[in-house]
């Protein structure tokens, strides 16, 4: 059962992408389809099992490398926080496989695009079912792998090769950290295997080691470097700037990959060695920092993107920061939960924002919508529901999970704990605020879709902004009517809807209540003097209730700009210039580091290019020698006159030279 | 001298009496028969040479002394022998047809062969100055006619001459040489000299010894006596260009080990020195004049110049073993050049002869079957493993290197780096520019010749013992 749960997405995988082109688009949907729901149906039965039945499995499949003191294998690690992670990553992806036979239907490449979700699923399994830090790592890059095709499916557009560049290059930044991350840990404890690694936290905390002139504590700079490879995958604050980019991919890509799943990888590497950071205080608190400043970042730059899978991808990101912030005060619990929680209504965010898009023929600057709620009920009722559980409205997923991390934030003893709970209290109202506001400029107000027909976008001010276009499609001319997508699409809807709303409900008391003990089963490491998950119950009432308010505010306010005083926003804008300025340009970041680093690098690079390469090695190594040795031939050519006595004086020449040699210094 | 000191030594002598002998007939038919006869001539005169070749392979082990010590016979002797009648022969073969197409067919021509090879087989036996003096002007004169032989062009008359008078100043030096040589010791047979010529020489002796030296050099075309070959090989009939290339070669490389090693072990380092310089600037000049040509048999040309120079890596080794890579060396060396000759008399276009190597173009698409072999002969003369050429490339830098020569191995192996360019330069007109018109197919004689060639070539990777065995034995008699 655990062997088929990893390998029926690579089955699915393998079969799609080398026999799809003979096999055809349908078939491979449907292969790949009922694999990947399988895989799914299997994965709560293992939920099941290991979460409140019997506990964690261990599956050793193959000695994977032995080279000296490393030896990595190929094994399947089941415990508690594996298995929620199996069980979001196989629904979701199943979800989204079923939902993409909809979306992706007028696509040629459909086997190319279902070989590739399959084989993201597979690589995100390896990543979460690792044993040891190697297997992560590989499941890790190749989850970025899948992502960087997946991001440029649509290979025909520079936009979207150019963000399947930017995601491969950021995450680099991110890998090289966590690489070293590894190389530390295997250093000082001698494995790369979980089981042997957490028993040698404790002795590996108290050392130092040498580096530069300086000690270094070995557990914080390896905690660090480790979170410095979650930042990446995370989307976290100076690591963010390929999430927004990513968009240019399929929505349901979106969906899966950087909104449920992918994304969480390094929030659940964190999670996974909590008894590493756990000893690791100064990179809980960076951890902390990062996260809150993430949040409040990101909610601040969804505040006004017009592109609507931006917004979510801004939200997205600021939920990352949250669970980070769980995770950098100790609430392991929490962290995970929302993880858990915020997969399900992200994920219907996304998949509702697909089907929004897919109503309006592949618009997804919100400007031209509007009015939407009678073309398309069904996907406003789960757009709403996706909304109440983001933003945190009672009893939905999102209330449970992230009332929790605020609280948490404010019980925490860390010293980042008052910056981090203003920064995710502030970024709840900014949540509410941005979610209102795309679902009130969405459905409705006047329809502002009717006013162009024929493709005349005049969205200049967003020439970075991705359109879902499918270049071949024949849209955009002649019937221009929103219509309700087909059922493929509406199920995968409705079942995350469930989820959004009872997933809360049902598990809270599994992942941060009362069975906490009986849940994990120690899955997470909590040190002695952690209780925090028991603190945030005695949080003074307005720390309560500071997240509803926060909520209903950010509605009120949304409601009051865009439905009741549409002219207000502009206003505000044209008030307001530079800040409107900085927060839709994403506080420049783009900007900064293209002057930091890209140009530089080109500038290197070219600079190697054409001196260093063309100049100095070839002028000097391959041209250089090749001209040289053509030069000589053609001295050596000339010599050979043709006259007689030219010859016969070379030869006497010759003669007089040995000769010479002798005479003068040879002869001894 | 009593005819008890001639009449045992004969059948030691036997091989180069029946070529001398053979000769003379042969002429003297071909003289009363008249043009009739060149047929039978060149039929007869292969025969002769392989018999040849059988009688010296079959005389007996060790090393025999004939004629007052004037006559040596030995293992080295036997094996530069037979590679020098195997390169005659084969030389021979190329010219049967080519000299048809060119009207040029003549029992001369089989005949003068004969004596230039009774020439280098005195030569190569020669244990005193006289005798090698006699080898070496019989093979020559030989030579110089042959290479005029097509009369009625301008260039080829012109080869002959610039090699008749190039060779008579190179003769004149040589034997200034040899009667300094002689004056200074007083005796002119090799025993006799390396006997006198012991620690510290007198300068008279070393002068001689340069003098020498270079008259031999210019038989084996090393630079800076060379100057004559690229003219010569060009201007000759193809057929002699491939026999020039071949046998006397091995003759003039077989006389200057015999003297070096024979005549002055005493003073080792000093002819080291020339050797060393000698092969310095043939191997150098072998690879960098050569890319700057365009007629093939003007490369080869430059090109054995630069083989010639790699030979004498070994000799300037100066040990048993260099003198072992030596003898692979020419062997291998022999191999291939008649492959590759074979070749180039075979390139002809409507009957006539050309010579320009962008008239090989597009050949792998008219001829695979000659491209692929003749590429095969390119990369192995560029020393590229597993071919026969690298192994004999590796036999001289190997002896070089243990004789503490590090730097004229180096300097071969750049230089033979260098010399790739050219050898793979025709590879590639071969294979990859746009064809002309076809050349016409391949005589028989000649498809047979790089048959055997591309055999040896390749084959030696296979068992290089059946070679290694007959060349270790073949050097130790030296020592």
């Amino acid at each position: 059962m655990y062997h088929a749960i990893v390998f029926l997405p690579l089955a699915g995988f393998l079969i799609a992408g080398l026999f799809g082109r003979i096999m055809g688009a349908r078939a491979s949907e449907i292969v790949t389809t009922s694999l990947l729901f399988v895989s799914a149906a299997l994965s709560w039965v293992v939920f099941w099992q290991v979460a409140y039945q019997s506990g964690p499995v261990h599956v050793t499949i193959v000695n994977w490398m032995t080279s000296g003191g490393l030896a990595a294998d190929w094994a399947l690690k089941i415990d508690t926080l594996t298995a929620v992670m199996l069980v979001v990553v196989n629904t979701v992806s199943a979800l989204v496989h079923l939902y993409s036979i909809g979306y992706m239907h007028e696509d040629p490449s459909r086997p190319r695009f279902f070989a590739y979700l399959s084989l993201f699923t597979f690589a995100m399994l390896m990543l979460v079912t690792a044993d040891n830090l190697v297997q992560m790592f590989f499941g890790w890059e190749g989850v970025g792998l899948a992502s960087y095709l997946l991001i440029g499916f649509w290979y025909e557009k520079p936009s979207a090769n150019a963000a399947a560049m930017k995601a491969f290059v950021v995450n680099r930044v991110g890998d090289f950290g966590f690489l070293l991350g590894i190389f530390i840990v295997f250093v000082m404890t001698g494995s790369v295997a979980f089981d042997q690694i957490f028993p040698k936290a404790a002795e590996m905390a108290g050392k130092t080691f040498h580096f530069l002139g300086y000690d270094w504590n070995a557990m914080t700079i390896a905690c660090l470097m480790l979170f410095m490879g979650a930042m990446g995958k995370s989307a976290q604050f100076l690591l963010h700037t390929w999430l927004p980019d990513a968009m240019e991919g399929p929505t349901p890509v979106s969906a899966l990959i950087h909104a449920a799943t992918m994304v969480t990888a390094g929030v659940f590497m964190v999670a996974r060695l909590t008894p590493l950071f756990e000893l690791a205080p100064t990179a809980l608190v960076v951890m902390t920092v990062v996260g809150a400043t993430t949040a409040f970042f990101a909610a601040t730059v969804g505040l006004v993107q017009n592109d609507i899978k931006r917004v979510i991808a801004y939200s997205t990101c600021s939920q990352l920061g949250y669970m980070f912030v769980a995770l950098g005060v100790g609430a392991f619990g929490a962290g995970v939960f929302h993880l858990f929680t915020h997969a399900f209504f992200k994920a219907l965010l996304f998949l509702g924002a697909g089907s929004v898009i897919h109503a309006c023929h592949h618009e997804q600057d919100m400007r031209n919508m509007g009015g939407l709620r009678k073309y398309i009920p069904y996907t406003m009722i789960a757009m709403l529901i996706g909304n109440l559980a983001l933003t945190g409205f009672p009893y939905t997923a999102g209330y449970f999970s992230k009332d929790a991390i605020i609280e948490s934030a404010f019980a925490s003893h860390s010293p980042a704990a008052t910056y981090a709970f203003l920064c995710v209290v502030i970024a709840a109202l900014f949540t509410s605020f941005y979610s209102w506001r795309l679902f009130f400029m969405t459905f409705f107000g006047e329809p502002r879709w009717k006013h162009h027909d024929a493709h005349g976008h005049e969205d200049h001010a967003s020439a970075a902004h991705g359109r879902d276009d499918h270049a071949h499609a024949g849209h955009g001319h002649g019937d221009h009517t929103p219509h309700e997508s087909p059922m493929v699409m509406m199920i995968p809807l409705a079942v995350l809807s469930v989820g959004a709303l009872v997933a809360g409900a049902v598990f809270a008391g599994s992942f941060i209540g009362d069975n906490y003990e009986q849940f994990w089963k120690g899955a997470l490491f909590t040190a002695k003097d952690n209780h925090i998950l028991h603190d945030i119950h005695h949080v003074p009432l307005w720390v309560k209730l500071s997240p509803m308010i926060m909520m209903i505010l950010g509605f009120v306010i949304a409601w009051w700009f865009y439905v009741k005083n549409p002219a207000l926003p502009k206003q505000l804008a044209a008030d307001q210039p530079i800040l409107y300025r900085f927060l839709l340009n994403k506080w420049y970041f783009d900007e900064i580091y293209d002057f930091l680093f890209v140009r530089p690098a080109k500038w290197i690079g070219s600079f190697l290019w054409k001196k260093g390469d063309g100049w100095l090695i070839d002028g000097f190594g391959p041209d250089g020698v090749s001209a040289r040795v053509v030069d000589v031939a053609r001295g050596a050519v000339r010599l050979q006159s043709g006259y007689l006595y030219h010859y016969a004086f070379a030869m006497l020449i010759g003669v007089a030279i040995l000769v010479t040699w002798y005479l003068v210094g040879g002869a001894h | 001298m009593t005819a008890a000191a001639i009449f045992p030594a004969l059948p030691l002598f036997l091989p180069e009496l029946l070529l001398a002998g053979g000769a003379l007939a042969l002429l003297l038919i071909g003289a009363f028969a008249g043009p009739r006869s060149t047929a039978f001539v060149n039929g007869m005169t292969l025969l002769l040479l392989i018999v040849a070749g059988a009688l010296v392979a079959m005389q007996p082990e060790g090393r025999t002394i004939a004629f007052n010590g004037a006559f040596v016979v030995d293992g080295f002797g036997r094996f530069m022998k037979v590679l020098a009648l195997i390169g005659a022969a084969g030389a021979l073969m190329l010219s049967f047809d080519d000299f048809r197409q060119r009207r040029l067919s003549a029992f001369e021509y089989p005949v003068l062969v004969l004596l230039s090879v009774t020439g280098m087989m005195v030569m190569i036996s020669a244990g005193d100055l006289i005798a090698l003096y006699i080898g070496l002007e019989l093979q020559s004169l030989a030579i110089y006619v042959i290479c005029a032989f097509d009369r009625d062009s301008t260039r080829s008359t012109e080869a002959g001459l610039k090699y008749f008078v190039l060779g008579a100043l190179s003769s004149g030096m040589l034997l200034y040489g040899a009667s300094l040589i002689y004056g200074f010791t007083g005796t002119v047979s090799f025993a006799g000299i390396a006997a006198a010529v012991t620690g510290a020489p007198h300068s008279g002796v070393i002068f001689g010894l340069a003098f020498l030296a270079a008259g031999l050099a210019f038989k084996m075309s090393a630079v800076p006596f060379h100057m004559w070959t690229p003219d010569v090989y060009e201007g000759a009939p193809t057929p002699v260009t491939a026999f020039l290339a071949s046998a006397p070669k091995v003759a003039a490389v077989a006389i200057t080990v015999r003297v070096l090693v024979g005549a002055f072990p005493g003073i080792t380092g000093q002819w080291q020195q020339i050797i060393v310089f000698v092969s310095f600037a043939s191997m150098a000049l072998g690879a960098f004049a050569a890319i700057g040509q365009h007629n093939i048999k003007r490369l080869m040309a430059y090109s054995s110049i630069g083989h010639m120079g790699f030979a004498l890596v070994g000799l300037a080794a100066g040990t048993e073993q260099g003198v072992y890579g030596v003898l692979l060396y020419m062997a291998i060396y022999v191999a291939m050049t008649l492959g590759v000759f074979a070749c180039i008399v075979s390139m002809r276009r409507n009957g006539q002869p050309v010579e320009a190597i962008s008239d090989l173009a597009g050949l792998s698409k008219q001829h695979p079957a000659m491209a692929y072999l003749f590429a095969l002969l390119m990369f192995s003369l560029a020393g590229i493993p597993p071919l026969a050429g690298f192994f004999a490339k590796f036999y001289v830098f190997a002896a070089a290197i243990q004789a503490k020569l590090t730097l004229l191995a180096v300097f071969g192996i750049l230089t033979s780096v260098v010399g790739a360019f050219y050898y793979l330069r025709i590879v590639k007109v071969m294979f990859f520019d746009e064809p002309k018109e076809a050349l016409d197919p391949m005589p028989g004689a000649a498809k047979l010749v790089l048959a055997l060639s591309s055999i040896v070539t390749v084959g030696y990777f296979v068992a290089p013992a059946l070679l290694n065995v007959v060349a270790v034995a073949a050097a130790k008699t030296l020592f």
